[in-house]
């Protein structure tokens, strides 16, 4: 099979029907509304990731997807079929669990085959499919291994083998890299997406790391108190973040408004634009007639190696972060910037404006 | 008190002593456990070394005095006795049933304390479950002579539900009936399984707490219905807590002599056989070595729960 991602989309037999069809579902317990009147397609094939800080809904998103809860209100379907009320056992999608949920009774090759044995699939296939499948995930050999005798990032390979090993149409993750050191956490990254591009199933992925969501991602749905903000690329959540929220939880931005934006843009409708299409310089240079420009002084420089981070305090009020790359800047260059005047200047097409929200 | 710890002198010296039991843990291991192993070796082993050494002696049927010299005479009369195996079986059977019943009614209860109950409920299941302890066994074991007794409260309610009939047929099965409920099997059962029950759901709810909501949930999204969960996943998990219950149920039933005595027809227990050896006959000897049986028993039941594997997740 080609791993080209146009092909995977179509190989599905009803590929008519979104993977996963959120129809106003809302999950409230009690006063709580945990998740409130969410309504989202993700498709066939895709690698899609729910992004969001702890409560914001995401993880309960998932676990109405996987059965594990019913929503209060709405509906949701798998392949254009209503699942509201079906059990997980009668749902074609798998789970790993942040936890990972290994059984410590069941070696590892045990716990992988566990969904065949259910199904009775016949022990000779059995063994032969756990031997594939913990090649696929890079772990030959380890079958006769107790889940205690393996390492995080071990375990959650088993996991992440017993829920592929069933041929799911979509595979549920529910933040398991978070259990993970930086190192090991950037590698699984890219193995997973790679994996996931090789089964062609569709993947949902729940995180609270932007950066984790950016490197894996085909789309993104950015979540906030139970509500989505805002679904895109990772290029379109970036560059063109709908809300305040979602440009400051996806990287970092500058967000202005009120007289200051009046200042700059000549309109109060809030902005948002990343410290790095900023560019720092002299109170006297020209600018260009597509950019816009601001006045003020610097506040504050950290040096951070590969980049430095100003903070300008505008002499119209409020403040504007900056960033630079230091290619011909040494340290002791930067940190002389410090309480000296600067001209800050940027393209018309990197500012995102902000509407107010009608709520 | 905050006299004792302002006082200079005295913290020096508590001081002193903590400094020394800290840089050096053997003293400290020593200092704890000295005194419940001296309290177990002479205690626990001696006592239990005390019968096994009586169990080889024997009694003199002429004199009725014990004869201090090492003999099998009285294994030799504990086996060559057909009845005594009779007690022997009967006593394990009421025991494994008593133990089998215990797990099947414990296991909802603690189930339900796990995995539903709030924690304000499941503090009031504790108590409720434990009170029982609290109160006097004798005076608990005499309450049921009340409510099994032939006009008693069972019998009565029963024929308020037009069910006396059921009953009758009950204890009119051979082996298990008899006259009345607090005179047959039956009865005897119903007492011991009321008796021994907390200690079943105790260990039971304790290692179902053990096992995480996610491995549930993902057995269930591996495709397993709720039956095939608790078969593969809930019941390994729990068995070792399931053979610690067991082990007090067991146990229990296997030494009891006053439930036997208060519920019972003639047939004897083991623990009756004890007690009226070492009692009303004197034979100290015989009733040291009927002792050695239940001691048997559970020596077979571990081994044969290990073999289970029982004890792997420990």
């Amino acid at each position: 099979m080609p791993p080209a991602a146009g092909a995977i989309i179509v190989s599905a037999s009803n590929s008519s029907f979104p993977a996963i069809r959120f129809s106003n579902v809302s999950r409230h317990f009690g006063e709580v509304k945990a998740v409130d009147n969410v309504s989202l397609d993700i498709l066939d094939g895709e690698f899609f990731t729910m992004l969001g800080p702890s409560g914001s809904g995401k993880t309960t998103c998932l676990r109405l997807i996987a059965g594990f809860d019913q929503p209060t209100a709405g509906g949701i379907q798998l392949h254009g079929q209503e699942v509201i009320g079906l059990p997980p056992y009668e749902r074609d999608v798998n789970t790993v669990f942040q936890d990972y949920a290994l059984f410590p009774h069941m070696t590892a090759g045990e716990n992988v085959a566990y969904g065949l044995m259910i199904k009775k699939v016949p022990k000779a296939e059995r063994e032969k499919r756990v031997e594939e499948i913990l090649e696929l995930v890079r772990l030959p050999g380890f079958a006769q291994r107790k889940p205690t005798q393996l390492s995080g990032g071990q375990r959650q390979r088993v996991a992440l083998a017993r829920a592929l090993i069933n041929h799911p149409r979509v595979l549920l993750l529910d933040e398991p890299l978070g259990a993970l050191d930086l190192k090991l956490r950037q590698q699984m990254q890219i193995e997973l997406k790679s994996i996931q591009q090789r089964v062609g199933i569709t993947f949902v992925f729940v995180t609270h790391d932007q950066e984790e969501a950016l490197t894996m991602s085909d789309r993104i749905a950015v979540f906030s108190q139970g509500r989505i903000e805002q679904v895109g690329t990772p290029a379109e959540l970036y560059e063109h973040p709908a809300s305040a929220f979602v440009a400051g939880f996806v990287g970092v931005s500058n967000l202005v408004h009120g007289s200051v934006a009046q200042a700059i843009t000549s309109s109060p409708t809030m902005f948002s634009i990343r410290p790095e299409k900023i560019h720092l310089a002299d109170p006297s240079a020209p600018v260009p007639a597509d950019s816009y420009s601001a006045e003020g002084r610097v506040r504050e420089v950290v040096y951070l190696g590969m980049y430095t981070r100003y903070v300008v305090e505008l002499d119209g009020g409020g403040e504007l972060a900056v960033m630079e790359q230091n290619l011909h800047t040494t340290s002791m260059d930067v940190l002389a910037a410090q309480g000296r005047p600067v001209r800050l200047i940027w393209q018309r097409n990197h500012v995102s404006l902000i509407p107010e929200r009608a709520n | 008190m905050a006299t004792a710890t302002t006082s200079p002198e005295r913290q020096s010296f508590i001081g002193k002593l903590s400094t020394l039991f800290y840089l050096h843990p053997r003293l400290t291991l020593a200092a704890l456990l000295g005194p419940p192993l001296v309290w177990l070796g002479v205690v626990y082993l001696g006592s239990l070394f005390m019968l096994v050494a009586q169990s080889f002696f024997h009694l003199d049927s002429f004199s009725g005095k014990v004869v201090r010299e090492f003999t099998l005479a009285t294994y030799g009369d504990l086996l060559s006795q057909f009845e005594n195996y009779n007690i022997v079986v009967r006593t394990a059977g009421m025991a494994a049933a008593v133990t089998l019943a215990a797990a099947l009614l414990a296991f909802p209860i603690a189930y339900y304390m796990a995995r539903y109950a709030s924690p304000r409920l499941k503090a009031l299941l504790y108590l409720a479950v434990l009170i029982p302890l609290w109160s006097n066994y004798l005076v608990r074991v005499y309450a049921w002579k009340i409510i099994l007794a032939k006009e008693g409260i069972l019998g009565w309610f029963l024929t308020v539900l037009h069910l006396d009939f059921a009953l009758d047929a009950l204890l009119k099965l051979p082996v298990i009936g008899g006259p009345s409920l607090s005179n047959s099997l039956i009865g005897m059962f119903l007492v011991f399984l009321y008796v021994w029950l907390p200690y079943m759901i105790l260990p039971i709810q304790a290692a179902l707490e053990r096992v995480p909501k996610s491995l549930l949930e993902a057995s269930g999204d591996l495709g397993a219905k709720p039956g095939e969960t608790f078969r593969h996943v809930i019941l390994p998990l729990i068995f070792p807590g399931v053979v610690a219950g067991s082990i007090f149920t067991f146990s229990l039933t296997l030494g009891d002599f006053i439930i036997p005595t208060a519920f019972g027809t003639s047939q004897f227990f083991i623990g009756m056989a004890v007690y009226v050896y070492q009692g009303t006959s004197g034979n100290v000897p015989l009733a040291a070595a009927f002792t050695i049986v239940p001691i048997l028993i559970m020596a077979i039941y571990l081994s044969f729960a290990k073999r289970l594997g029982a004890f792997d997740a420990l």
